[in-house]
């Protein structure tokens, strides 16, 4: 299965990768109409570590493990693995208890904006861009969806 | 049959799991006297909260045991357990043979003798789905609810219920609520969310007698009520292995590959007394994640697959009214705390590591700190200053980094 992967040695920290992501998964037309609702409305379930003045940049976004821990620990059966290999989250069946955040080692799952469930990214199945949009749009190559 | 399973939660379930893994084929037969398919027991509250509804409370979707085989026996209690002719005894006499055998039976209410409990009509525990429709029947805007016991069940329960009912007092014997995973500033934290709620709680203080619907405290309080729920505590169900001649402490003792002293006879989940890492030593560990780790590890060995589970430890996420509650680990050594008015964050260091945590309404990427205790990651291997600030992987070096993010993990 194609997963994202990251090359930190590309990666300025210009954080479009979380943009991009929020839009995507926003439903608007537009991205400029995220403004003013990034981070409280629309969130990204991709996160760019690394302070602006810091060297150091890369990428975090869920690793899809193979023996993924959110899955096993999830209390309400809404975190499970695609038969090839995604971790995907029903939202209907979240309670919004974040054992899942407790547990991911990688801290690639949040609670959604709404505060009600987790979110988390599914690779872009579950929105209208198709393959991972953070990907699609890093000018820089620090991201990759491949095999490997 | 190959494999029996006692019990139907979610141990069992990821017993079923790890067994297929390893053996597509091998006949299963689940054994449950409860008559629902698994659900997540936790989920009970979420339920008379409204979080989730009738139709999503199942742990795994409908076609679950269809699809692994598995020939489930529900409404059905297992009376015995013979280890030497390997077989199991039900109500009404029928055995079952088994090759492997799971004994995830879980844990029960447990209710100390409390005088003139018996002439308490509306009297609840609350650990089933039984137990949440039972008490939903009887909920209304104009009654009172006493609820014995601060612990998480109990609290859950008065989340649950609080929208619901009229007024909701809660007794415990503590100093403080949840005592077995707040200290008492945490524990003020969360107690003042759920009286902004509304609630009232009688701290130190117990039922000494009860008069049908009053209840007089040790302190000679009196309080009316028209709803009792009694959380008191659990107990393992442990008789089966007992009986049968297994080691059983608190709960059924099992090894790194979750076997009971018996042969073939397997134990996991809430009624099972297994390796916690930050003890160093066995201890029940009765949390739904811990419950799917044995499980699994039991049905990968119980199917020849090679599993050991070593990395157990304390772990809770527990929510009030949207404040967030997150613990790990145990709460010694070092503490680096950061309080402000609506949140809290307490970092316990001890030989050089993380042992454990306390975050309400800091939880953020908490996972990378959870990480840290289970993999009992030393503090000089990382950025420490970085990592106390926030969760992050910045605080890793680049190798730890590369290996977390440009590998299959």
């Amino acid at each position: 299965m194609k997963r994202i992967y990251v090359n930190e040695d590309r990666c300025l920290g210009c954080r479009l990768c979380e943009w991009e992501c929020a839009f995507a998964n926003s439903g608007l037309d537009e991205m400029f109409k995220l403004k003013g609702k990034f981070g409280t409305e629309y969130s990204p379930r991709i996160r760019v570590e690394g302070e602006d003045k810091t060297e150091v940049h890369f990428a975090v976004n869920c690793r899809h493990c193979t023996g993924a821990i959110c899955v096993k620990s999830c209390i309400a059966g809404a975190l499970s693995k695609t038969d090839d290999g995604m971790v995907k989250i029903d939202r209907d069946k979240c309670v919004g208890c974040f054992t899942c955040v407790l547990v991911c080692p990688f801290g690639a799952i949040m609670p959604a904006p709404d505060g009600k469930a987790a979110q988390k990214c599914m690779l872009c199945t579950d929105n209208q861009a198709g393959e991972p949009n953070c990907v699609a749009h890093c000018p820089n190559g620090a991201i990759v969806y491949e095999e490997r | 049959m190959e494999y029996v399973i006692i019990g139907n939660g979610t141990a069992a379930v990821a017993c079923i799991e790890g067994i297929r893994e390893v053996d597509p084929d091998g006949e299963i037969a689940l054994i449950s006297s409860e008559k629902y398919p698994a659900y997540g027991r936790p989920l009970i509250s979420y339920y008379l909260l409204g979080k989730v509804d009738k139709g999503h409370l199942n742990y795994r979707p409908a076609d679950f045991y269809k699809k692994n085989k598995v020939k489930t026996m529900l409404k059905r209690t297992v009376e015995k357990i013979d280890p030497v002719s390997k077989q199991v005894v039900l109500d009404g006499g029928e055995a079952v043979k088994y090759n492997k055998l799971l004994v995830a039976t879980g844990s029960r209410p447990f209710v100390p003798p409390m005088q003139g409990l018996e002439s308490v009509k509306n009297k609840f525990s609350f650990m089933t789905l039984d137990d949440a429709f039972a008490l939903e029947k009887q909920l209304s805007k104009d009654k009172d609810v006493l609820v014995i016991g601060a612990g998480l069940i109990g609290l859950k329960c008065v989340e649950g219920i609080a929208d619901r009912v009229r007024h909701i007092t809660v007794v415990d014997l503590a100093d403080r609520i949840m005592p077995s995973v707040l200290d008492i500033e945490s524990g003020k934290m969360v107690q003042t969310v759920l009286e902004e709620k509304g609630v009232e709680f009688i701290l130190n203080d117990c039922a000494a007698e009860f008069n049908q619907n009053q209840v007089t405290l040790k302190s000679g309080k009196k309080l009316t009520f028209d709803i009792l729920v009694l959380a008191v505590g659990v107990r393992p169900n442990t008789e089966l292995i007992k009986d049968a001649g297994g080691e059983v402490n608190r709960g059924v003792v099992i090894n790194a590959k979750c076997e009971t002293t018996l042969a073939d006879i397997y134990s996991a989940g809430d009624c099972a007394e297994g390796y916690d890492k930050t003890i160093d030593g066995k201890r029940v560990l009765a949390l739904l994640p811990n419950a799917y780790f044995q499980g699994r590890c039991a049905g990968l060995n119980m199917a020849g697959g090679v599993s050991s589970f070593v990395d157990g430890i304390p772990m809770n996420a527990i929510g009030f009214f949207g404040c967030h509650v997150l613990t790990a680990g145990v709460y010694e050594g070092e503490c680096i705390s950061r309080v402000t008015p609506s949140s809290l964050k307490k970092l316990y260091i001890k030989d050089g590591k993380l042992s454990g945590f306390i975050l309400i309404n800091d939880i953020e990427r908490a996972g990378i700190y959870t990480a840290m205790i289970r993999e009992g990651t030393p503090l000089s291997s990382v950025d420490s200053k970085l990592l106390i600030e926030k969760p992050q992987l910045l605080a890793f070096s680049r190798e730890v980094r590369d290996s977390k993010l440009t590998r299959k993990v």
